[in-house]
C-alpha cells in the first residue's frame, strides 16, 4: 500500500509546527555532533540527524497523554513528543538535570508526563511492550494510542514478529513506527530480507501496511493520523514503513565505510529540513523572515538547554542506592 | 614457536583466520561481522573467505544461535556471534535448552558443539543494557563451557580450543581488553587446553583469583601491595567452567589467603562459587575468609562517572587484601 498523501494538508499552523520541530531536533543534533567532535561533550550517541519528518509527525499528530516507545535513535522522537531539552541533553552527559537523574544515559530516557514510556537499547524490544500499554489503554476503556518507534533491521526481530501477530489478534490501539533509514548498523536493509518493503511484513499478521517518503513530513502526517485514527477508533493497529536515512551513519564517529557515495548525495539532496523549508517558502507559508526566526529560535533554545545542563551537577553518587528496588533495603548487599 | 605482539583484537582475528582455513566446517554468523562493516575480531574474513563461510545475518539473536545448534548437530563448526552479551537474553533458550543439553538428553547421540563468541562492554557510558557480565549465569548451566581470555595470548589460545571442542562453549571477550597489546604465537595449531588457570604474577601473602577484565585491576593492585610490603599472587582462571580447581586449591594452600576480583556483580556472582569451594575445601588452611570484589549490587548507570564506581577498582582489591591481612583497609581508604 502506498501513501500518496490523499486527503487535506495541514493547516499553515501545523506546518510550521512541522518545521520548528524539525529544525529544533536538527539543531539540537548538529550542537551535540559539535560538542562530541570537538572534545567538549562526552557522551554516546546514535544520531537521528535526517530522520526528523518522522519524529515531527509524531509530535503534531499525538496527544500528550498518547505512549511514544522509542530507541536509543531517539534525540528526534523525544523532541518530538515534548521532553524538555535539558532532560534530553542531561541524560546524555549524566548530569542531575536528566530525565533519570544521569542513571539511563542515552539509550534509556522515559518521560511519563510527555508520554514517553520508555526508550530500548535492546533492537526489538520495544515492540511487545507497546502491546502491553495499548492492552493496558483497551482494558482501561481509554482512546489513548500506542507508537512504537524502531528501526528497519528491528523488524528481523522474533520481537518485532511475535508482538505485531499480538497487535493485529487483538486489535490493539497500537501504531508499529518503523523509521526504515535503510541501515542496520553497517548492514543494507536488502541484505537482511527478502521482501521489498517492511510494510509489506503487515499482510502476514491482518493488518495494513504503509510505505511511506519518511523525509515528507505532509505524507507522515496523512500516514499517522489515518493509522491513529484507525488506533483509537477500535481499527486496530498499522505498520507504518517511513523510508528516510541516517547522515551520520550507525553511532556518532561511525566512518561510514559502508555507504556508497552515490547514495549518500542522493540522500542529501532529499535531506528533509531543508527540503521542508523550501517548500515552506515556496507555498508562501511561511516568509524567508519566518524561518529565519524559527531557525534562530531553535539554535537559541538548543544554547539555553546546553548552558542549563552544563552547569548543572553531576549525577549524585546516591543514585547508585535509590531505584534498584522500591525499598532499598531489599538489595542484599 | 614464532611469535607477534598483537592487540586482543588481532590475536582473535587470527583464531578465527586461522580455524577458517584450517577447516572447511568452521564457519562464523552473527551480526555486521562481514565487511565492510565489520569492525571487530572478524574484519577482514569475508573478504579472504567468502560471503558464504562469513554470514552477515539479520539481527535474529535466537535464530542465529538455533541455525548453529542446527548445523553443529550435522557436522558444521560454527562459531557465531552475539555482539553484545546483553542481547543474549534473546538466544539464551537456544544456548540453555538446546546447545547444554543436546549431548545429554540424547545420551551422547546428539551434540551441537558450536562456539558462541560474546563481547562483554561496560566502563564506556552505555548504560545498564549494555554492559552486563552475565558469566554467571552460563556457568549454572550444566553441559556449556565458558572462557574469559584476559590477554591476546590467551584470547588465541582459548577460542582456537573453544571452535575445535566437542561441546558448546561460550567465549566473552571484553572490549575494554581488545586495545591491549602483547606477545601471541603465530602457528594454526597453538591452543590452550580449556581448563588451565595460571598463575599471571607470583606472590606468596595472598593470592587474587580472577579472570577477564579483573586481571588487570588485579596486576595493578599487586604492583601497589608490593609497594607496601604486600607480596600477592595473580591467578588468571581463564575458564570459569571447566575451573581449574587444582591450580587455585594449590595456590591458595601456599598463600593461605584469597581474595576473588572480577567485573561480574558481586552478590551471586562467580566468585561466591569460588569462594565458596576455596572455603570447603581448605577451611583448615586460611588465615582469613575469602573475600570477594565485584561490580556493586545496581543496574550500570548511564553516567560515567557513576559507572566508574560500580566496577572493582584498584583501592577495593587493595583494602580487600589488606583485611585478609589483618590490616585496616581505611588505611588505603577503600571501601569493601
Ligand atoms: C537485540 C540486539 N541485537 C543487536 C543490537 C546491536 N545493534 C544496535 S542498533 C543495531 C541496528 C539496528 O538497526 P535498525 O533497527 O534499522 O535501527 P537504526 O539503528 O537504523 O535506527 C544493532 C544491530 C542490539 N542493540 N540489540
Ligand atoms: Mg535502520
Amino acid at each position: 500500500m502506498e501513501n500518496d498523501r490523499q486527503g487535506a494538508a495541514p493547516s499553515a499552523d501545523v506546518q510550521r509546527r512541522l518545521y520548528e520541530l524539525m529544525v529544533l531536533m536538527k539543531a539540537a543534533d548538529d550542537r551535540l555532533s559539535k560538542g562530541i567532535a570537538s572534545g567538549e561533550l562526552q557522551c554516546v550517541y546514535w544520531p537521528p540527524r535526517g530522520q526528523e519528518a518522522i519524529a515531527a509527525a509524531v509530535g503534531v499528530c499525538l496527544r500528550t497523554d498518547d505512549q511514544l516507545v522509542t530507541t536509543y535513535r531517539g534525540l528526534h522522537d523525544l523532541i518530538g513528543k515534548g521532553v524538555p531539552l535539558v532532560e534530553i541533553y542531561g541524560e546524555m552527559l549524566g548530569r542531575q538535570v536528566g530525565a533519570s537523574r544521569g542513571k539511563g544515559g542515552t539509550m534509556h530516557i522515559a518521560r511519563p508526563e510527555s508520554g514517553v514510556a520508555m526508550s530500548t537499547g535492546i533492537v526489538g524490544a520495544g515492540p511487545p511492550v507497546a502491546v502491553g500499554l495499548a492492552m493496558a489503554a483497551q482494558r482501561k476503556g481509554i482512546d489513548r494510542v500506542t507508537v512504537v518507534s524502531f528501526g528497519d533491521g528491528a523488524t528481523n526481530t522474533g520481537s518485532f514478529h511475535e508482538a505485531a501477530n499480538m497487535a493485529a489478534l487483538w486489535d490493539l490501539p497500537v501504531v508499529l513506527l518503523c523509521q526504515n533509514n535503510l541501515y542496520g548498523e553497517m548492514t543494507p536493509v536488502e541484505h537482511t530480507m527478502k521482501v521489498e518493503t517492511i510494510a509489506e511484513r503487515a499482510q502476514a499478521y491482518g493488518m495494513p501496511g504503509v510505505r511511506v517518503d519518511g523525509n515528507d513530513p505532509l505524507a507522515m502526517v496523512a500516514a499517522l493520523e489515518e493509522a491513529v485514527d484507525r488506533a483509537r477508533s477500535g481499527g486496530g493497529p498499522t505498520l507504518l514503513d517511513c523510508v528516510t536515512f541516517r547522515f551520520r551513519g550507525h553511532y556518532f564517529g561511525d566512518p561510514m565505510a559502508y555507504i556508497p557515495a552515490e547514495q549518500m548525495a542522493a540522500a542529501q539532496l532529499a535531506d528533509p529540513v531543508p527540503s521542508f523549508r523550501a517548500a515552506l517558502a515556496s507555498t508562501g507559508i511561511c516568509s524567508e523572515h519566518e524561518l529565519e526566526e524559527l531557525d534562530q529560535a531553535a539554535v537559541a533554545a538548543v544554547e539555553e538547554a546546553l548552558a542549563t545542563v552544563l552547569a548543572a551537577e553531576p549525577a549524585s553518587a546516591d543514585e547508585l542506592s535509590r531505584d534498584v528496588y522500591a525499598d532499598p533495603t531489599n538489595c542484599p548487599v | 614457536m614464532d611469535e607477534q605482539v598483537m592487540s586482543q583484537r588481532e590475536a582473535l582475528n587470527l583464531a578465527l583466520d586461522q580455524a577458517l582455513a584450517a577447516d572447511e566446517r568452521v564457519l562464523l554468523l552473527g551480526e555486521d561481522i562481514a565487511d565492510p562493516g565489520a569492525s571487530g575480531p572478524t574484519k577482514g574474513l569475508s573478504t579472504r573467505y567468502g560471503a558464504d563461510r562469513v554470514l552477515d545475518t539479520p539481527i535474529s539473536e535466537a535464530a542465529i544461535l538455533g541455525a548453529a545448534i542446527g548445523m553443529a548437530m550435522d557436522g558444521f563448526l560454527p562459531v557465531a556471534e552475539i555482539m553484545i552479551m546483553d542481547f543474549i537474553g534473546i538466544a539464551a533458550d537456544q544456548l540453555i535448552n538446546n546447545a547444554a543439553k543436546l549431548r545429554f538428553m540424547t545420551g551422547g547421540r546428539v551434540t551441537a558443539p558450536i562456539t558462541v563468541r560474546t563481547q562483554v562492554y561496560g566502563g564506556l557510558g552505555t548504560g545498564a543494557t549494555h554492559s552486563q557480565s552475565l558469566e554467571a549465569w552460563f556457568m549454572h548451566i550444566p553441559g556449556l563451557k565458558v572462557i574469559v581470555p584476559a590477554t591476546p595470548r590467551d584470547a588465541k589460545g582459548l577460542l582456537t580450543s573453544a571452535i575445535f571442542d566437542e561441546d558448546p562453549c561460550l567465549v566473552l571477550e571484553t572490549i575494554r581488553l581488545q586495545g591491549q597489546r602483547g606477545p601471541v604465537p603465530l602457528d594454526p595449531s597453538f591452543s590452550i587446553p580449556l581448563g588451565q588457570g595460571e598463575v599471571k604474577r607470583p606472590g606468596t601473602d595472598v593470592t587474587l583469583v580472577t579472570y577477564g577484565r579483573g586481571l588487570v585491576e588485579s596486576l595493578n593492585a599487586a604492583a601497589a601491595l608490593e609497594a607496601e610490603g604486600v607480596s600477592a599472587e595473580v591467578l588468571d582462571l581463564r575458564t570459569l567452567v571447566p575451573l581449574d580447581v587444582p591450580l587455585l586449591l594449590e595456590c591458595v594452600s601456599r598463600t593461605r589467603r584469597a581474595v576473588v576480583v572480577h567485573d561480574a556483580i558481586q552478590f551471586a556472582g562467580p566468585g561466591a562459587e569460588i569462594a565458596a569451594m576455596v572455603q570447603e575445601e581448605l577451611f583448615d588452611v586460611l588465615e582469613a575468609p575469602v573475600l570477594r570484589v565485584g561490580a556493586r549490587f545496581v543496574p550500570n548507570p548511564g553516567s560515567a562517572a557513576l559507572e566508574a564506581q560500580v566496577y572493582p577498582s584498584v583501592d577495593r582489591i587493595v583494602s580487600a587484601v589488606r583485611r585478609t591481612l589483618g590490616k585496616p583497609a581505611a588505611e588505603v581508604g577503600g571501601d569493601v
